[in-house]
């Protein structure tokens, strides 16, 4: 590389940093305050785009921008008042739920309004050119970027340190539970936050639109950036946000001047895993103030009569339903019991386990994956192929297991993430043993059970039986462990009992489940392609567990099958079927905060 | 009717129906939320056709009914879905799917439950080459077909120093290996200088155009659409990257990415497409006035797609005078019809048709992108020869 | 004969001294207090020796082997039992539960992961929680307990490892006094009976005068006395350092 390709790709990292930082900025100071891991973050930074699209059209581009920002930060408050202050009480991750469903409602929102093409907005009037630096043409509109990010940031700073709101915010981002004894307005501040850092995703967005199209795929893709972001900055911390940023978007821009652009697939997940694992709270965020005792789980009853009576008719119903119907039913049914595995392996380590991943798909791609290698490439027998692939997932997990223990809450889920994502990516790339993009095809069951209600037995024995061994481990001494290290570690440690350990081998067992679950899907869909570990499958298995019941011993299962069915009668009946899963979830989160699994839970 | 006869009925209608309707069906499949822009014109076109075979009296005495479905953009719901088409709806004959692991997700399907199935929209090559079998057959150009039609124009440019920039997953992977393959065997003294290989809608633009500017390469080959080749073209222009050096760009000529370009759009690239206003065949007329007449819309890209898949479904039924499965494919085989490109033919070797595209160049007209200087290439010319395809199907 | 042997404990936290070359020796059922002004070690010197922190420098001896550089679990295993500031329990389980968890951990049956925790044991839970005069709530949630009741439960956990010796930190921090004498006195039966070495620390003068057996008092790192409740009380460095303090604010 030349030297003046150097200070140019440096240049380039410098405006994407900006970018970059300003959606992250909002969901990190969310985070602080709030402690909302806010989904729909990309949904507020996509409407931004879209409105200073339609907006700069009829008043021009820079009267456009203050107002598609300040609209996003009206919508964020108002979805914060109606919305996500009823659930702030609720079991931890459900204002994840939540937020998901927003972005949901977000995205069939902008393809209603907007419609489906991509919208390139105008040029910047006044920043429409280039200007020569050492030889190159460079965008005007980035010199302007590179000097709006550190202004923002500085912007922010002063609000922070030097206002009176600025100093509650930092007071309840430190520690909220003593600024609430402060006397703070906990609900208007919580507001205000919020409608700020939605107003900053929605600034993110309208300053792209001399870059980049608006459309409808942004969101997801900004969202996952942005918490890389915040997670390696310091959840918080919004100049670790900034640092955090520059990493990234320098590292990108350098991985692209060298020739190695197929490293921007996973780079930055490469350098979160990194960052994580040398410093557990980000590179400027501070260790969480543990929350204070008397926040207990509420306990796991034993399983009430009602609940064994209806888990015994279902499992009767489900063994006898082939002779009543062939055809779809027993497909769907299927894919229900494999997801209701998989939402019971999730379970396992966040239920009694308390330790969230975001990336627990890794291990049923990798289960799913290891089927078809096995039987595609090995030429194994099904039957064999079906009975080791869950060991590949299992030791993934034991792996990447041993680091993801040893980090806490928020931290440790995205640290699952990143694993998953460069585990999505290894398969993604590694053409000749995975297939690349296209993954493997031709996976089928061995002759025996290859007609539809043969495999669906197969799978009512395997995932009936793989469930009723997690939920008896739950009860077991192991299980006994694993609750009592998540109530109370120190106690935990006292006791004699190898914290570290024990999360290890409930890590391990749930990917261990969650690779037969995957290994399962394999052979029932005759293919195997990455977005079996992609995010999107990640995410569905927390929304099929925030959706049962976090703390609620049978809920993953009925969250599992609710939504793989909400799913499939909204996609065949419904246009905006995104939309309308989004309010099925939005209002079960709003009526039922534990989970459908409370339901069925033992009155007390 | 009671109550509980409503019950029973709504009940059976959820479990029970195994569609026998007296109609025709075809059941599709498509990721209609992660690529709507494509795929709304797509719709019309296919609804377009329905009613025209309707009107005219349907096939084999019997209506024409289409049942779409979304697949969700990923191989597993949509091999559920294809289930569910073929099993609960009595799909006939499964027709769409867009991404290339989709369509060889359900082209596998297909195989295995020997239903025919009818990929219109993917353009992976495997899908009729590597992964072929007997029930699949692919409307659009291949990803090699078209990258093989800008070849010709590529070699007169006697370009040594070649750069890359594709997205990457399959369709770029292949379509940057078979341009390498095609034009080092036409130039030997061909150089490849650089490979910008970018996450698909995740194009770190003004770094990659730098890149592509520091490899001081005398052409660009790109397979970018969509978002990252809006932002490849907005970042190249105010670069100055393609003041002096020719591009050739995979589809770019399709309204469904062209159109989003408006005054961006660069001059004398060399692109496959579809000139849509400007293709005056009498088969291309009467369809672009009926689909203007019923959508008040213009035609796309994929609106010619979802329109002749519908036609060579029903062409075939016709020609094999039955639903059944073995008969419509073995009518498929070798089946000849027109298409609004003009008179294809649905090669028994591959199963693939050899409907073309049209190799032009874009040109700036009162601030919209338009092709200019443009042929139509017959995709039976650009295919390679018998031999060779035989090798790759493994049948 | 000492069960806990300290010897030329040191600490120091980027370069400030907080323990320096402190040794003492706690007997098989003995009650030892931990005493010292704010900022004296104590707490420093209580993490050493539960196994919370490393020390820089010296031995800590149980049972004449040095375990200085153990983690907490494997104090526990070896049969030290601790109560915390705070009392800290399985939160989401009954009181019984709790006491299961301990007794399973130290008969090594907590990896078992299909089997039910045996019921035929149960009877023990009970009897530990009768010691400490819980059984009557031995099937209550814990986070549902008063804060009493939940320091004795604390105290059944921590003797369900059968241990020899029992670290209490502050044990009657957060009671009402009624409630301090009787804890204590529980405490320092318990001790007899089994035998138990008890070492603890306290800000209730009162408590540590009326239950210690013996008493070590720190001031700014350093231990400067030890003796039994009468010999500290005439001490007159340790009524300059601590008591001589006390004497000003009144």
């Amino acid at each position: 590389m030349l030297l003046s390709s150097v200070l140019i790709q440096f240049l380039n990292g410098l405006a994407g940093a900006s970018s970059l930082f300003l959606v992250a900025a909002g969901l990190s100071l969310i985070f602080g305050v709030t402690r909302i891991v806010n989904f729909a973050h990309g949904s507020l930074y996509m409407l931004g785009m879209y409105l200073a699209v339609w907006l700069a059209e009829r008043i021009g581009f820079w009267a456009a921008v203050p107002l598609a920002a300040i609209t996003v930060g009206a919508i964020g408050a108002l979805a914060e008042i109606s919305l996500l202050r009823r659930i702030y009480k609720a079991p931890e991750l459900l204002q994840l739920l939540a937020t998901f469903a927003l972005l949901l409602l977000v995205k069939d929102f902008a393809l209603w309004a907007w419609g489906p093409e991509d919208l390139l907005g105008p040029r910047a009037p006044g920043f429409a050119g280039a200007v020569e630096i050492a030889g190159n043409a460079f965008p005007q509109y980035d010199l302007l970027l590179i000097l709006l990010g550190p202004l923002v940031l500085v912007l922010l700073q002063l609000l922070l340190s030097r206002t009176r709101w600025g100093i509650l915010v930092r007071a309840a981002t430190e520690d909220r539970e003593m600024a609430g004894a402060l006397g703070v307005n906990q609900r208007w501040l919580f507001t205000g936050v919020f409608a700020l850092g939605a107003l900053l995703a929605g600034l993110g967005g309208a300053l792209q639109i001399p870059r980049e199209p608006a459309n409808l795929n942004v969101d997801l893709s900004v969202i996952s950036d942005a918490f890389v972001v915040v997670v390696i900055g310091g959840l918080g911390s919004i100049p670790g946000a900034f640092l955090a940023a520059l990493l990234i978007a320098e590292a990108k821009a350098f991985c692209i001047g060298l020739g190695y652009s197929q490293a921007t697939l996973v780079i930055e997940f490469v350098i979160m895993a990194a960052v994580l694992v040398a410093r557990p709270w980000g590179l400027l965020g501070r260790m969480p103030v543990p929350a204070r005792p008397g926040a207990a789980e509420p306990p796991l009853a034993p399983p009430s009569r009602r609940l064994r009576w209806t888990l015994a008719i279902v499992a009767c119903g489900l063994a006898l339903l082939p002779l009543g119907s062939g055809g779809y039913t027993l497909v769907l049914l299927t894919d229900l019991l494999i997801f209701a595995l998989f939402a019971a392996s999730l379970h396992f380590i966040m239920g009694p386990g308390g330790m969230y991943s975001f990336g627990h798909a890794a291990y049923f791609g990798l289960g799913a994956y290891a089927a078809g290698i096995l039987l595609l490439r090995e030429k194994f027998p099904m039957e064999l192929a079906l009975a080791l692939a869950p060991f590949a997932a299992g030791l993934a997990a034991l792996a990447f297991g041993w680091f993801c223990v040893r980090l806490s809450g928020v931290y440790s889920a995205m640290l699952t993430l990143a694993f998953a994502q460069i585990a999505w990516s290894a398969v993604f790339q590694w053409d000749a043993l995975t297939g690349g993009s296209n993954g493997l095809v031709g996976v089928w069951p061995a002759p025996w059970l290859s007609s539809k209600p043969a495999y669906y037995f197969l799978t009512l024995l395997i995932c009936a039986s793989g469930i009723f061994l997690l939920w008896r481990a739950i009860y077991s001494p192991f299980g006994l462990a694993l609750r009592a290290t998540r109530d109370s570690p120190l106690r935990a440690e006292a006791s004699g009992i190898d914290v570290r350990a024990t999360q290890w081998a409930a890590f391990a067992i749930a990917g261990l489940a969650a690779g037969v679950a995957g290994a399962l899907y394999a052979f029932s869909k005759g293919s195997i392609s990455p977005e079996a570990l992609g995010i999107q499958r990640s995410v569905d298995g927390l929304v099929m567990v925030m959706l049962g019941g976090i703390q609620t011993l049978s809920g993953p299962v009925w969250g599992a099958a609710l939504f793989a069915w909400l799913q499939d009668a909204a996609a065949r009946n419904i246009d905006y079927w995104r939309a309308a899963t989004g309010f099925v979830i939005l209002a079960l989160a709003l009526v039922l905060p534990n989970g459908i699994g409370s339901l069925l839970q033992a009155k007390k | 009717m009671s109550r509980l006869q409503i019950i029973v009925f709504a009940f059976s209608a959820l479990f029970f129906t195994e569609g026998k309707a007296q109609t025709i069906r075809i059941g599709e499949l498509n990721s209609y939320k992660v690529f709507p822009a494509f795929l709304e014109p797509y719709k019309k076109g296919m609804e377009l056709a329905i009613e025209e075979i309707n009107a005219s009296g349907g096939v084999l005495g019997k209506k024409l009914e289409l049942v779409t479905r979304d697949d969700g953009g990923n191989p597993g719901d949509a091999v559920r879905v294809a289930e569910e088409l073929i099993s609960r709806e009595g799909a006939h004959v499964l027709m769409g799917t867009f991404a290339s692991n989709v369509g060889l997700a359900v082209s596998n399907l297909a195989a295995q439950r020997k239903v025919l199935f009818l990929a219109s929209e993917p353009l992976t090559d495997k899908m009729v080459w590597e992964n072929g079998n007997r029930y699949t057959f692919r409307l659009r150009p291949s990803t090699y077909m078209q990258t093989a039609m800008l070849i010709p124009e590529a070699v007169k440019l006697k370009k040594k120093r070649w750069a890359i920039v594709y997205p990457n997953y399959e369709y770029g992977q292949s379509a940057t290996a078979s341009f390498k393959k095609l034009l080092k065997a036409a130039q030997p003294d061909v150089e490849f200088v650089t490979e910008q290989a970018s996450p698909l809608g995740k194009i770190d633009a003004g770094a990659v155009v730098q890149a592509l500017i520091d490899a001081k390469p005398d052409a660009i080959f790109s397979s970018l659409f969509a978002a990252d080749l809006q932002k490849f073209v907005r970042e190249g222009n105010t670069r100055g990257l393609f003041k002096s050096t020719p591009v050739f760009n995979l589809l770019a000529g399709e309204p469904e990415y062209l159109d989003t370009l408006k005054d961006e759009t660069p001059d004398g690239w060399w692109v496959t497409g579809y000139p849509w206003n400007a293709i005056n065949t009498p088969e291309h007329r009467k369809f672009r006035d009926a689909y203007q007449k019923r959508w008040k819309d213009y035609p796309r890209q994929g609106s010619v797609v979802g329109y002749s898949a519908v036609y060579t479904v029903a062409n075939a039924i016709r020609k094999a005078g039955s639903t059944d499965t073995e008969k419509v494919v073995d009518a498929l085989r070798g089946l000849e019809m027109t298409t609004p490109f003009g008179p294809i033919v649905w090669r028994p070797l591959d199963h693939q048709s050899t409907m073309g595209a049209y190799v032009g160049q874009l040109a700036k007209k009162a601030g919209q992108g338009v092709m200019v200087n443009w042929r139509f290439a017959d995709g039976a010319n650009f295919l390679p020869p018998f031999e060779e395809v035989r090798a790759l199907r493994k049948e | 004969m000492s069960i806990l042997a300290v010897r030329e404990l040191s600490k120091s936290f980027g370069g400030v001294r907080a323990v320096e070359r402190v040794g003492f020796s706690v007997a098989a059922g003995e009650l030892l207090a931990m005493i010292g002004p704010n900022g004296a070690g104590k707490t420093t010197c209580f993490n050493l020796i539960n196994g919370q922190l490393r020390p820089d420098a010296g031995e800590i001896l149980f049972d004449g082997k040095p375990m200085q550089m153990l983690p907490p679990r494997d104090r526990c295993r070896l049969g030290i039992g601790r109560t915390f500031q705070v009392a800290a329990t399985f939160g989401s389980m009954t009181a019984s539960e709790n006491v299961a968890v301990a007794r399973l951990s130290h008969e090594r049956k907590l990896g078992s992961i299909f089997s039910s925790p045996d019921d035929s044991t149960l009877g023990m839970e009970q009897a530990l929680l009768k010691q400490v005069g819980m059984d009557a709530l031995a099937d209550k949630q814990c986070a549902e307990l008063a804060y009493g009741d939940l320091k004795r439960v604390e105290l059944a956990v921590a003797l369900a490892a059968r241990p020899r010796l029992l670290l209490m930190d502050e044990p009657t921090a957060g009671m009402a006094s009624a409630e301090r004498g009787e804890l204590m006195r529980l405490v320092s039966n318990i001790a007899r009976r089994g035998n138990i070495a008890v070492l603890f620390t306290e800000h209730d003068m009162d408590v540590v005068f009326r239950h210690a057996d013996r008493v070590i008092v720190l001031a700014e790192g350093e231990l400067i006395a030890q003796g039994t409740p009468a010999e500290i009380r005439a001490d007159a460095r340790v009524r300059r350092v601590y008591l001589g303090e006390d004497a000003a604010h009144a």
